[in-house]
């Protein structure tokens, strides 16, 4: 079945650092995208009519347009037109970080948009200072209202960026292409453990953070 | 940018925009009976069904669909399952699909009021009868929301088609810059077909939520 590949030599270790080259990119992005996500999101319910045009049209462009697409256009189309020359690393954190912003700012500002205006109103008149109210009443709340959906993010982060071994980026997939080439003649049986390692090597990844998005979903909900 | 070069890819285009819809039509379409079917599964906890659909929601949210890709078309026919890129592509994107449509429907499921079940039973339903003509219709509107972002994700995620050489748009664009490096005019024809794909679903589908958002039933 192809699975005596993982064994030989270091192959088991190359896919896993193949697979941190992977969890690498979609964590910096991650954490890139909530800060900037969560900046945007206040920007946008402040409801200025300039911001949220534009805001619209970005968040428009990037729910429409397929990630590959954005890697693309990031990775060759600025070389070609701006003639900037950047890595396939920077390229795909760049795109999975815009990526992100968005749906993290669109979150942000539907947990802003659910707090209902009482809570204000009743902070303020038992005296709390604007500060205090943020940062005792509704801050809090929308932390137990974001932090499930953020992890979340972070699992679609991490499947999202199985895509940039297309700009030539050499991690666990890529990594399983080689051993499967380099062992053709010996197993070539290869590409069905290998890639059923892979495939399990993400399940569990994923699995372990939704779950964890799910418990402390579960635990906040009351 | 090119004009000339803009129309010669056009037809290249058009091309692959028809066979990229095509498939993402079937796989949305495969996407919808597993997901049901699931979802059905689950609410009645059939026996051995409920487990595996569950098992099988859970292994297909939690991987990305270029490893399933992978998976069905370069591992299966080591073990004698051999199936053309088309079809691969089209049931790669339904079984990713469906996992993602079982968990839609299972939380619109959910959401329905317990006293419509009992308001069925009580008029002398049978068990089938009740979900398909009272539960399944009220759950399917309140899982509207979720179905159009799946289908939006299900179409972009037909990029990934081109990893299995499957000559879809992406599998052009790439195609086309690497033969004659005109990629400023390739990108800017992809962009413009994904925007001709998939707007009028955006749109569409803030129309239909739009609408189902007044149908709400029990509640």
């Amino acid at each position: 079945m192809g699975f005596d590949v993982l064994l030989k030599g270091s192959n088991m270790l190359r896919l896993l650092t193949g697979l941190w080259v992977a969890l690498r990119i979609s964590l910096i992005s991650a954490l890139i995208s909530i800060v900037l996500g969560v900046a945007l999101g206040s920007l946008m319910s402040l409801k200025k009519p300039v911001i949220t045009v534009i805001s619209r049209i970005y968040l428009e462009f990037i729910r429409i347009m397929p990630q590959m697409v954005l890697l693309f256009l990031v990775y060759f189309g600025t070389t070609k037109a701006l003639g900037i020359n950047m890595s396939a690393e920077t390229a795909s954190v760049i795109v999975f970080s815009l990526w992100g912003t968005a749906e993290m700012s669109d979150l942000v500002r539907g947990a802003l948009g659910g707090i209902p205006k009482i809570q204000y109103e009743s902070s303020f008149s038992l005296g709390l200072t604007t500060f205090q109210t943020y940062f005792y009443i509704i801050i809090p709340q929308i932390i137990r209202r974001m932090l499930p959906l953020s992890i979340n993010l972070i699992t679609r982060m991490i499947k999202t960026t199985s895509l940039v071994m297309m700009i030539g980026i050499v991690e666990v997939l890529k990594v399983g292409q080689q051993i499967i080439e380099a062992n053709r003649k010996s197993s070539p049986n290869a590409a069905f453990g290998i890639y059923a390692t892979v495939f399990f090597m993400y399940f569990i990844v994923c699995y372990v953070i939704s779950m964890l998005s799910k418990h402390l979903e579960k635990k906040w909900k009351s | 940018m090119d004009a000339e070069v803009l129309i010669s890819y056009f037809p290249l285009y058009t091309k692959a925009f028809g066979l990229t819809v095509k498939i993402g039509l079937i796989g949305i379409g495969i996407a919808f009976v597993i997901g049901i079917a699931a979802a059905f599964f689950s609410y009645f906890k059939v026996p051995l069904f409920s487990q595996l659909s569950k098992v099988y929601v859970e292994l297909f949210r939690n991987t990305p669909l270029l490893v399933q890709l992978f998976f069905i078309y370069f591992g299966l026919p080591k073990i004698g399952i051999r199936i053309s890129a088309e079809v691969c592509g089209a049931v790669g994107l339904g079984l990713l699909g469906g996992s993602y449509m079982a968990e839609g429907f299972r939380s619109g499921l959910e959401a329905v009021a317990g006293s419509q079940t009992e308001s069925a039973l009580a008029l002398g339903m049978t068990r089938g009868q009740m979900f398909f003509n009272v539960i399944f219709p009220e759950a399917f509107s309140l899982s509207v929301p979720a179905i159009v972002a799946n289908v939006i994700f299900l179409l972009k995620e037909t990029s990934v088609f081109s990893a299995i050489s499957l000559m879809d748009l992406m599998f052009t664009a790439k195609d086309l810059i690497g033969l004659y490096y005109n990629t400023t005019e390739a990108l800017f024809l992809l962009v413009i077909f994904y925007t001709l794909m998939l707007l009028p679903v955006s749109i569409l589908g803030n129309l239909i939520e739009k609408k189902v958002r007044y149908k709400m039933f029990g509640a």
